[in-house]
């Protein structure tokens, strides 16, 4: 109030726009009649009585506003096509202090990047996308735009747009107004005094909801392309108010600022303690035992069974219980399809050296859960090498190989739920690895099992107990 | 290090501890096969320590999230296979041109198309030639193990703000799969905020990022001086590993799972009599030629064996001015040579040598 009208350059712009290649340093590269100058206006004088210029990332997009960077005294950055809210997204997350206007045109906003700017609307980001509606693209001079009007002719609808062949104009405001998350919709018009004043206000609604963090707020702004539309300036002023605004009538479609709390986003921490603490606890592992030494070669171990028999499960707690006594191991699924139904399969191998090859091809201990993968695998098993089998689903092999029988899904049953014969067959496994001398094998496979069912802790007692039970139940059968 | 810190995790898991170690801050990504749990890992530890997850609408959504995460002066990154890459190319070659750093995984699969979520190593050309459109480059590191998924994740990270540039990780699905033990490093500190950056503040107000330059001397200026950076990266930052090369008269090449096959396959052709090395490329771009050119000696052949159609092999014939025989062996659609296969091919070739010489 009492505040004089200043004609000038607002301050939110440079005073000479050195960006700018070329001898013209104080004016822009728009057309005569453009909206574009009189919205660049706006803003400029907005970021800066709202006193939010500081932390303003302006976003040029693709489009006649790809310069838009030479004018404001503002953050800027050039963004490929459409992609200025995904840009803007990125901005804001990594450093939410920062504001940003995403400015697009109709081609950049509601053709190629309609997906960006609807996700970004719909995750209710802390940011003021003004959307320039023109119903033209004007920077590859004249194409038709998803907001061209029926009938408008452009280069690429020569015989004018045609709802058989590309539908209505597209309807943005009212589009986004029906989404839960954004806050503040509305279309206004770059014409008249009045509806130029409009256009102020409601862009500077829009900023201010971004400063209080009340999440995404859409103006979108009916502008005139006279060079396009081979019009005068008037023409197209004339043209916006007569054709357009029937179609794409002004007013605010949506204003719930009120009603959303400010977001706000935690703060990243970097103290070395609490970094570690928050890997290592993610991993499950409570402790760890003395490094065994007793591993006298190389295992190469293959489970194999249907997909939901665990079988994966089964490599991890062999897996798990090697690296808890320091033993170097590698677990490989079979993954995919596989882990869809059908059969799986997993390699592990245990070793006191550097692992070579993690593919397990010639194995020594061959874990099998159903006849088809006993079939398949069982021509790898090498001289000397050990089969587990569950022989509640399998009948005795023929074979020349030491082999373990435990009636693993039997065991489970009995235990009241079939999912951890995967446990019980791994008893068995224990029960082999006795011959290795692993002292202390008992305690390092309940300590795998506790980590590999962290998340699911009412399964470990069970699987704890099938363990033992097979183990308790091999007896050796040399077929 | 505290052997409470060895861990044994996934590959895929493997990169995002190293992110975090890294003090990265920012994880864009979609979900696909064989990288997911990169996401999955991610969506659970970068909270935890009240950095951003943001699972975006796509591959395109998500390299410019990173992009403008990057812009703000913050650690960033996404992670991908085949496909998704294909889609990231278009922000990545923003991200090169505006150099700024990020951190690309791609974890690969089997292509060409929708191919299918088996291992291959056919996004070598798309990674490391550029991949997008322009004169860009990406340095690009292929870890073989889940020890290297977290410690190449960290150095991608160094790398990237050292040379401001994207930065790939570039593995196969069995690497990415593969369960190992990992030991963690000590934790960075945060990152400071370059004095680049779009920050937010008053003093970053008059910064701008772009990457369009319309006076052609402009635009060819930027060129020259990505060329520059390119050249000093290539002279700097060659890294590879050697198994028993120093006499070798076959070196076998290889990356990523192959690269441990290999080494498999050399003890055996030594115990054959035939005198077999390894050299696995640890950067891709730049590529260890350095080296190569060294063992190009009279007698030395050499052997390619990719999960591809034959893509680093073109490096290895460039590097060696083809003064060399270069052998190539090759599986694809989600194939892993065995062992035996590659010493196999390997004693053909050694034959060859011997009648040849």
């Amino acid at each position: 109030m009492g505040r004089k009208l200043k004609f000038g350059k607002p301050t939110g712009f440079f005073d000479v726009f050195d960006r700018r290649p070329g001898p013209i340093k104080k004016n822009m590269h728009y057309c005569p009649g453009c909206g574009h100058g009189i919205l660049h206006k706006l803003i400029a004088e907005a970021i800066v009585d709202l006193d939010m210029r500081d932390h303003m990332v302006v976003i040029s997009p693709v489009g006649c506003a790809v310069f838009a960077y030479y004018y404001f005294d503002a953050g800027g950055i050039s963004v490929p096509h459409g992609r200025a809210p995904a840009v803007a997204t990125g901005i804001i997350r990594a450093n939410p202090d920062s504001f940003v206007i995403s400015y697009q045109g109709d081609g950049d906003l509601g053709a190629i990047g309609l997906n960006n700017f609807l996700q970004a609307a719909n995750r209710g980001e802390n940011m003021t996308v003004c959307f320039v509606n023109n119903a033209i693209y004007g920077m590859t001079s004249g194409q038709m735009a998803p907001t061209t009007l029926i009938g408008q002719k452009t280069a690429t609808s020569p015989y004018g747009r045609s709802v058989e062949n590309e539908g209505y104009p597209l309807k943005v405001s009212e589009m986004v107004a029906a989404l839960e998350s954004p806050i503040y919709v509305e279309r206004v018009a770059l014409t008249t005094p009045a509806n130029i004043m409009a256009a102020r206000k409601a862009l500077r609604k829009g900023l201010t909801n971004m400063k209080e963090r009340r999440g995404f707020s859409l103006v979108e702004f009916l502008s005139g392309c006279p060079i396009n539309q081979k019009m005068t300036a008037q023409q197209v002023d004339e043209w916006i108010e007569k054709e357009m605004i029937p179609y794409f009538p002004l007013g605010c479609f949506k204003d719930i600022a009120a009603e959303r709390k400010p977001i706000s986003r935690p703060k990243p921490t970097f103290d070395k303690k609490k970094v570690l603490n928050a890997l290592v606890s993610s991993a499950g592992i409570t402790k760890w035992g003395a490094k065994s030494t007793v591993l006298r070669k190389e295992l190469r171990v293959k489970c194999a069974g249907y997909g939901g028999q665990g079988i994966l499960s089964l490599g991890m707690m062999i897996a798990a219980m090697g690296q808890s006594r320091d033993i170097n191991v590698s677990w490989l699924p079979s993954y995919g399809p596989e882990m869809r139904g059908g059969t799986a399969n997993c390699s592990v191998v245990l070793s006191n050296n550097v692992i070579g090859s993690p593919v397990v091809q010639n194995t020594n201990i061959l874990i099998a859960m159903n006849q088809p993968s006993m079939n398949k695998f069982l021509p790898d098993l090498v001289d000397g090498g050990i089969l587990l089998y569950d022989s509640t689903n399998i009948a005795p092999p023929k074979t020349d190989r030491r082999v373990y029988a435990v009636a693993a899904s039997d065991i489970a049953i009995k235990l009241g739920n079939i999912r951890c014969a995967n446990s019980a067959i791994m008893g068995a496994f224990a029960a082999c690895l006795k011959g290795f001398e692993l002292e202390d094998y008992e305690d390092a496979f309940e300590e795998a099992i506790r980590q590999t069912f962290r998340k699911k802790k009412e399964l470990v007692e069970l699987n704890i107990k099938a363990f033992h039970e097979g183990r308790k139940s091999v007896e050796t059968r040399n077929v | 290090m505290n052997s409470n810190h060895r861990l044994l995790l996934k590959g895929n898991e493997a990169a995002v501890h190293g992110a975090i170690l890294a003090g990265c801050e920012c994880f864009f990504g979609y979900p696909i096969t064989p990288a997911s749990e990169i996401a999955h890992a991610a969506s659970e530890l970068f909270p935890k320590l009240g950095r951003v997850f943001l699972q975006a609408e796509s591959e395109l959504a998500a390299i410019n999230m990173v992009f403008g995460a990057a812009a703000s002066g913050k650690r960033a990154m996404t992670a991908s296979s085949g496909l998704g890459i294909s889609l990231k190319q278009e922000g990545v070659s923003y991200i090169a041109t505006c150099e700024l750093p990020a951190v690309i995984v791609d974890i690969m699969r089997a292509g060409p198309g929708l191919g299918n979520i088996g291992p291959e190593q056919s996004d070598y050309n798309q990674v490391v030639k550029g991949g997008g459109h322009g004169s860009y480059k990406c340095i690009v590191l292929a870890p073989n193990s889940a020890q290297e998924m977290c410690d190449l994740t960290i150095l991608a990270f160094d790398l990237a703000d050292t040379y401001r540039i994207p930065v790939y990780v570039l593995t196969d699905g069995v690497i990415g799969q593969m369960m190992e033990s990992v030991t963690l490093s000590e934790p960075k500190p945060r990152k400071s905020i370059p004095e680049w950056a779009l920050a937010g503040t008053r003093e970053t107000r008059r910064n701008v990022i772009t990457s369009i330059y319309l006076a052609y001397d402009d635009q060819e200026k930027v060129n020259l001086r990505l060329q520059e950076k390119y050249a000093e990266i290539a002279r700097n930052e060659q890294r590879f590993e050697a198994h028993m090369i120093d006499d070798a008269d076959l070196v076998l090449v290889g990356y990523g799972i192959i690269s441990r096959l290999l080494i498999s396959a050399a003890d055996i052709l030594r115990r054959k009599g035939i005198k077999a090395g390894v050299l696995r490329p640890i950067t891709l771009f730049p590529f260890p030629k350095d080296v190569l050119r060294s063992l190009a000696k009279e007698n030395t052949s050499f052997l390619c064996v990719e999960m591809s159609n034959g893509q680093m092999v073109d490096d290895i014939r460039l590097s060696i001015e083809c003064s060399r025989p270069v052998h190539l062996y090759t599986r694809m659609g989600g194939n892993v040579p065995s062992v035996e296969e590659i010493v196999n091919e390997s004693v053909k070739v050694a034959c060859n040598l011997t009648i040849e010489s």
